[in-house]
């Protein structure tokens, strides 16, 4: 049973975007929360930091891995999800909700179409066994 | 990079297709394909602090030594003093090298007057079943019955009853580290009361053939009570927020017993053994660095290898490391300086190249619940 809601995009390496006007909202898929555990601890970027296209700008950490996380566009940080320090399973949670990891005022839209649409992902996640 | 050091197949306990009909994610450990969570790691782990949790350790070794040289043999071979065992009884011990080093950590149960088992730990079956046989005064005696037992643990607060319920045999009366045989479900079993969680409860040895028919009647008698399957992960936060030793992590060839915290199952008094000279060369010397448990001053997670800092210079590593789901804080520990080791302590560990800061802890870092006297 797939998770992959139709209106955001996905990177390869498991992150979302959910484009809110020139924004984007970032976090990981309910696949990555499922392949990683419980997740204990989250390392964002601070608000003003700049992040690129298929970069890291964070890690998250379940109890028994280490994942870095990449950037699906590139911008500026405008918001960080605070509340994950407080209580880092809300990823595990609530993937596309709660959970989101930042928004960032992105550089250039058309690097959407890099990403892949929720059918792709949805194929690229069904290869790998899932 | 290609790893062709495994070719062997992932070896199964009896319960193997049991945890996969169950939904778990199957790992390797240690050459076997155990199950590290069905549900969640965190969810399990608080279900054994909570209610009851039930384990599959099946892949753990026994070996069995009986005939008259057999205590002389056990008394060679480990540092703690099995003639202080009496029938019924369970001791933690240890098997060490010549140079004091730790081949093993075990527990040692008196079967009889001259017939005792040790379980030892699933990676070390092999290594241990050569040491014990050629360094113990031959293989004479010795049977390793790893592979027809199947060993369930079940822990937590409500285990008592649990095992109580469907015993033929009043559990209640099983003093912590002391074991009987009876059934449980109408299987038979050796009922230990002992375990790797600081809770309650047992570790429950049966025959292969019957573990499948004993897990799901425990599952079965108490869901009431709220019992869950527990893979491995858990395993492993519960034990360190016990701050209790993993062989390969926190002990091993390079460690001596006394820089481990374990000289309290080091008793010289009763005799030579395999290590006891080296270790006494150790006592007098003092220690050069002890294993503490610490505490991250910030939210970030210790892990098995990061080093551990005095001041941004290098005095350690951390041998084991994670989140403690009923402590909810991040713990760990490691080798430090003799100096550095008292309570307060304040250290740094290196985490992805900066330095988090950290303080040495009182341990274990959730209270013992284990049913002494």
């Amino acid at each position: 049973m797939s998770n992959v809601p139709a209106d955001l995009r996905y990177t390869r390496e498991h992150e979302w975007a959910r484009v809110e006007g020139d924004r984007a909202r970032i976090g990981i898929t309910a696949f990555a929360q499922e392949q990683l555990g419980d997740v204990v601890f989250v390392e964002l970027p601070k608000v003003g930091a700049r992040v690129t296209a298929m970069q890291g700008f964070g890690v998250v950490e379940s109890v028994k891995a280490v994942s870095d996380l990449f950037a699906p566009l590139s911008g500026e940080v405008v918001e960080v999800n605070d509340d994950l320090a407080k209580k880092p399973e809300t990823v595990n949670a609530d993937p596309y909700g709660q959970g989101w990891m930042i928004v960032i005022r992105c550089a250039d839209l058309r690097e959407l179409d890099a990403l892949m649409s929720a059918a792709d992902y949805e194929k690229l996640i069904a290869a790998a066994g899932h | 990079m290609t790893d062709n050091t495994r070719t062997a197949p992932l070896r199964r306990t009896p319960l193997h297709d049991v945890h996969v009909k169950a939904g778990a994610r199957m790992v390797p450990f240690g050459g076997w394909e155990m199950p590290v969570q069905y549900t969640g790691i965190i969810e399990e782990h608080r279900a054994v602090r909570r209610a009851v949790g039930l384990f599959d350790i099946s892949h753990m070794g026994e070996f069995e030594i009986e005939g008259p040289a057999a205590l002389a043999t056990v008394q060679r071979l480990a540092t703690n003093d099995a003639s202080s065992l009496a029938v019924g009884q369970v001791q933690y011990t240890l098997l060490c090298y010549p140079d004091g080093g730790i081949v093993d950590d075990l527990t040692l149960y008196r079967l009889g007057d001259a017939r005792f088992m040790l379980t030892v730990n699933a990676a070390n079956i092999d290594k241990d079943w050569t040491w014990v046989t050629e360094r113990g005064g031959g293989a004479s005696g010795w049977r390793n019955v790893s592979d027809e037992t199947a060993l369930l643990a079940v822990q937590g607060p409500r285990a008592e009853g649990l095992v109580h319920r469907l015993a033929d045999c009043d559990v209640t009366r099983v003093a912590y580290y002391h074991f009987l045989r009876g059934t449980i479900a109408g299987v038979p079993a050796l009922i230990s009361r002992t375990g790797y969680t600081g809770e309650d409860g047992f570790e429950l040895y049966v025959p292969g053939s019957r573990a499948e028919a004993l897990w799901y009647a425990l599952l079965d008698a108490g869901r009431a009570d709220g019992i869950q399957p527990v893979g491995l992960g858990a395993r492993d936060t519960l034990r360190l927020e016990m701050k209790f030793a993993l062989y390969g992590n926190d002990i091993d060839q390079t460690t001596n017993p006394l820089e481990a915290g374990l000289g309290w199952v080091v008793r010289p008094a009763k005799g030579d053994f395999i290590g006891r000279s080296a270790i006494e060369a150790v006592r007098a010397q003092g220690l050069t660095r002890k294993l503490a448990g610490f505490e991250m001053v910030e939210p970030s997670v210790p892990r098995h290898g990061y080093r551990l800092l005095d001041n941004g210079a290098p005095v350690g590593v951390v041998t084991s490391g994670s989140f403690g789901p009923a402590v909810e804080r991040y713990i760990g520990m490691g080798y430090v300086p003799a100096a550095l080791a008292a309570v307060g302590s304040e250290l740094q560990v290196e985490i992805r190249g900066k330095p988090q800061p950290a303080r040495v802890v009182r341990t274990p870092f959730y209270p013992s619940r284990v049913k002494k006297a």
